[in-house]
């Protein structure tokens, strides 16, 4: 892969996009982990594969929609989703998780109905799923980078408030920052990376990307900025380890990623374990 | 605003006053016609059994509810013109609002207290960090600003958020049941701690708890709340009333209300 990497422009963009993601999709985790809002992200990937299966519907149906990246319609649906679960908590106020199942079905209901309009499953669809090594395009990798800057830039731009924000919401609210606003540009930051990284890691298993590698890093990490590095880090190896397994194996990439993010977080609960039994030990001794 | 002339021909600012002011939740009253004044430098507690509405009276201080009847200056300000949301430091029941798996240090919980006075799209700096070790220094935390905060006890993490709400220089410090949480046996060095800040870094604190007993000799006022106000006023004129004013306030319900048309002349 490392030299095909040179010769091959479809492994290029996999590999871009996947670097991309794996800073991206953990960055953004950490946030939506700590807030206890883990749970969100798996609504939006099932509303954007309703996206997916919409635009690949109108690819065969509307002659206009032909060649028409079927990511830009996936994106309008996340983030249209996002908006939703926003209403939606607001409207449930003492049942706010209530929002994610809601959004979460109806996203899965409509795009069934979709893939059945457009004769069922292809092998577009499956890598929509599961990701794909093979199928990023050159457009896919500049939506992706242009959202990702964007993430980044955001980020880097409202730290501040996005950390006390998550840290303790009402102090938040107290003191007199933005609040709303904020978490608005959030839920739509959110929206968007998991439109992006669907590519790579496909919608099934976009979710596990924000999550495994936070859960892991919470474990070790010694306060929030390290948790992020840690978190970026475990994301970085999760993917590209992944797609270089996928790409020599012949697999969905998705489920190599994932299944090395698993692996990194077994390893940290055990070693927080040692670290643990360790501490004790010096103690005792002492 | 108002200037209170005391004895000696003393000058104080009144940094809260609370002027007629009525709240109700649907169809329950929670407050009823409360007038307080506090003044620049005093250390008020607000004592009353659980329900009597000492919290909704923060919230409303706190422009988090807005006052239905009645009015609430701030710094001589009405409250929905009052900008400067950075004169007051919260301290919340550190229970409702903290997640204690969060992995943050404490000195990046710190901090965070100065993100509003920084203002948007504004990064730390050096002073920043200088300013974050004094405020964990006032509250007797120095030496625990790299650990999770999460690894702390009770009492460590309240004196944190403490020190989260010093940081930005506030002139206005309120404390929503600070003492929840913190063992027995500390509640009292906590408190002296309190009353070192309102001495030292001058420091008006507004403070609202059950334990009247433990914080009698500590502070300067008191108001008793349950619906209504039963007394505000300086803690030794308090001690004179307590028993007769604290069974008023805990004691039967029915007769609270009652009694209170009657005292009013007194709440003023």
């Amino acid at each position: 892969m490392i030299q095909g990497i040179f010769h091959y422009e479809f492994l290029q963009n996999a590999f871009l996009t996947g670097l991309m993601i794996g800073i991206i999709a953990p960055l953004l985790g950490v946030f939506v982990v700590v807030r206890r809002l883990s749970l969100i992200a798996d609504a939006l990937s099932h509303v954007t594969l309703a996206g997916i299966a919409a635009s690949l519907l109108l690819e065969r149906n509307v002659a206009m929609m032909a060649g028409v990246n079927p990511l830009y319609l996936g994106m309008v649906f996340s983030v249209g989703g996002s908006l939703f679960i926003e209403k939606l908590r607001g409207v449930y106020k003492h049942y706010q998780e209530l929002a994610i199942p809601i959004i979460l079905s109806s996203g899965i209901g409509l795009g069934v109905i979709f893939i059945s309009l457009a004769n069922g499953f292809n092998t577009d669809l499956f890598s929509y799923l599961f990701g794909s090594v093979s199928a990023v395009s050159r457009t896919d990798l500049w939506v992706v980078f242009t959202i990702g800057l964007l993430v980044i830039l955001v980020i880097i731009l409202l730290y501040k408030e996005l950390f006390l924000l998550s840290f303790d919401e009402e102090h938040a609210k107290a003191s007199g920052i933005a609040a709303k606003s904020i978490h608005f540009i959030f839920i739509v930051m959110v929206a968007l990376v998991i439109a992006a990284s669907m590519r790579i890691v496909g919608i099934l298993l976009v979710s596990s990307l924000m999550t495994l590698p936070v859960a892991a890093s919470i474990r070790l990490a010694k306060g929030f900025k390290q948790t992020i590095f840690l978190s970026v880090l475990f994301g970085e190896v999760s993917v590209l380890g992944g797609l270089f397994t996928a790409y020599y194996l012949d697999l969905a990439p998705g489920g190599t990623i994932v299944m090395i993010a698993v692996l990194i977080l077994i390893f940290s609960i055990f070693y927080k374990k040692f670290l643990i039994r360790r501490g004790r030990e010096s103690v005792e001794r002492k | 605003m108002i200037l209170i002339i005391k004895g000696d021909a003393l000058i104080m600012q009144s940094i809260i006053e609370v002027k007629k002011l009525s709240y109700r939740y649907e169809k329950d009253v929670v407050l009823e016609d409360i007038n307080i004044t506090i003044p620049s430098g005093s250390f008020l507690a607000i004592v009353g059994p659980n329900g009597s509405g000492k919290s909704t009276l923060l919230k409303l201080i706190l422009g988090l509810l807005k006052p239905q009847k009645g009015n609430i200056l701030l710094f001589g300000k009405e409250i929905n013109k009052f900008k400067d949301w950075q004169k007051i430091g919260y301290v919340s029941q550190k229970a409702n609002s903290f997640n204690t798996g969060f992995p943050a240090t404490v000195f990046e919980v710190v901090e965070s207290g100065l993100t509003k006075k920084l203002g948007m799209f504004k990064f730390f700096k050096k002073e920043h960090a200088q300013k974050v070790i004094e405020a964990l220094d006032a509250v007797g935390m120095k030496g625990f600003s790299n650990r999770n905060i999460g690894e702390l006890s009770g009492g460590q993490q309240q004196r944190v958020f403490i020190a989260r709400a010093l940081v930005s220089e506030p002139s206005l410090l309120i404390l929503d049941e600070p003492t929840v949480g913190v063992d027995a046996e500390n509640v009292s060095n906590f408190y002296q701690m309190l009353g070192d800040l309102n001495k030292s870094r001058d420091i008006t604190l507004l403070l609202v708890t059950h334990d009247i007993g433990t914080i009698s000799d500590k502070v300067s006022h008191v108001a008793c709340l349950n619906k209504h106000l039963h007394f505000h006023g300086e803690t030794k004129e308090f001690e004179q009333h307590q028993a007769d004013d604290m069974s008023r306030v805990y004691g039967h319900d029915v007769h609270i209300i009652a009694h209170n048309h009657e005292h009013g002349g007194v709440v003023k």
